[in-house]
């Protein structure tokens, strides 16, 4: 049994979501992770929007900051630019990162700042009751598209990679034991990681799309997870639906506070 | 054989029910069947079969069970 005590601000709990969130699974791969990497967790700076998914920093005891609705990174890039010494974790949902918050989440990829985030993916706005976020596939139903989304969904992992990020991961709760392995290379990796978490929203997104139980949900998430190198040799007809999962991004490329702090030598040199 | 190696490992299951919110994932993806639901919350019904393989433990995400591996 993995100690995640040790992280825990057990005062606050149990957790405030839903039974059958995902998010807490995504919780423990994150301990798990930073326990590995062997982070004190006055080095670690965890920053979060508003969502449920952002609810998550008030129940970990490292340096916490709950921010304001889609603003999570530009907070973080201002902790990294002001302390580059330590380790900052975004946590971040779909709407959060990618609605209102999508501007900070691309030009935070294009600078490649050194920022971890762990996108939680649920297809949905889960806080505020359900609806439409820019991921809600085509066709699904939500509380604003009562007979299905006529919009587009966006891949949000090919807006990082796209934009300029070192080290792009997708996995889903389902696989909390390769999640975990996918966190602790995106925490390591110096430059802009995103890890796209794919976890179940069974309140406001299950119910409305024929899935009612959280099981539904996952079995969802276990049949429809394809491994990277699987995908790559199956046609778009069979990838319809799918998520394909893996390390998408690996790539060591300039670091922004490292490319600033040589700015500053060299002016003032 | 050595005194250490004789020794067989046996697990031991803690379900939280104050923590626990029912939601029966620890149950449905045990891949040996170990547990059941019953009245709203994991039972072990099937010890012997458990592999330790801690899926029931990774996937709750309400930290409300934990697998122990005890020495015998
Ligand atoms: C400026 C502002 N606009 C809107 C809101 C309302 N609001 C709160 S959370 C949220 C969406 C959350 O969705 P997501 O980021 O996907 O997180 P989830 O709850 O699904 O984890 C919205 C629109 C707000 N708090 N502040
Ligand atoms: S509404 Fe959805 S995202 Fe929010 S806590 Fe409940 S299940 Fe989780
Ligand atoms: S450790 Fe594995 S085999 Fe044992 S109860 Fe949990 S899921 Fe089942
Ligand atoms: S997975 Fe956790 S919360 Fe869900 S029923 Fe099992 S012990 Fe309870």
């Amino acid at each position: 049994m993995f100690d995640y005590g040790a992280y825990l601000r057990k005062d606050k709990f149990p957790l405030i979501w839903c039974s059958g969130c995902g998010d807490g699974i995504a919780l423990k791969a994150m301990l798990r992770a930073i326990d590995r990497i062997g982070l004190s967790k006055d080095e670690i700076v965890m920053v979060s929007g508003i969502g449920c998914s952002s609810r998550l920093p008030g129940y970990v005891d490292f340096n916490t900051l709950h921010t304001t609705h889609g603003r999570a990174i530009a907070f973080a890039t201002g902790v990294k630019m002001a302390k580059p010494e330590l380790t900052v974790i975004v946590v971040t949902g779909d709407g959060d990162a990618t609605a209102i918050g999508g501007n900070h989440y691309i030009h935070a990829a294009r600078r490649n700042i050194d920022l971890t985030v762990i996108l939680f993916n649920n297809w949905i706005y889960g806080m505020t009751g359900g609806q439409v976020s820019p991921t809600t596939p085509f066709g699904k139903r939500a509380s604003t598209a009562p007979y299905g989304s006529t919009e587009n969904a966006f891949n949000i992992s090919g807006l990082a990679e796209a934009a300029g990020a070192s080290f792009v991961a997708r996995e889903t709760v389902f696989r909390p034991q390769v999640l975990d392995k996918f966190i602790e290379k995106a925490i390591r990796k110096k430059g802009f990681s995103v890890v796209e978490v794919f976890t179940p929203c069974p309140t406001t997104y299950g119910r409305r799309n024929k899935m009612r139980s959280v099981i539904e949900m996952m079995n969802w998430l276990k049949d429809h997870a394809v491994p990277k190198s699987r995908a790559e040799k199956m046609d778009p007809q069979e990838l319809e639906e799918k998520i394909i999962t893996g390390v998408l991004v690996d790539l060591d490329l300039p670091e922004y506070t490292e490319e600033y702090q040589k700015l500053i030598d060299r002016v003032k040199s | 054989m050595t005194e250490k190696t004789a020794k067989k490992k046996r697990s031991r299951i803690v379900v939280k029910r104050e923590w626990c919110k029912n939601c029966a994932i620890c149950v449905e993806f045990c891949p040996k069947d170990v547990l059941v639901m019953k009245d709203g919350f994991p039972e072990v019904v099937h010890i012997e079969n458990c592999t330790l393989c801690q899926l029931c433990e990774l996937r709750c995400p309400d930290f409300a069970i934990e697998v122990y591996e005890d020495e015998t």
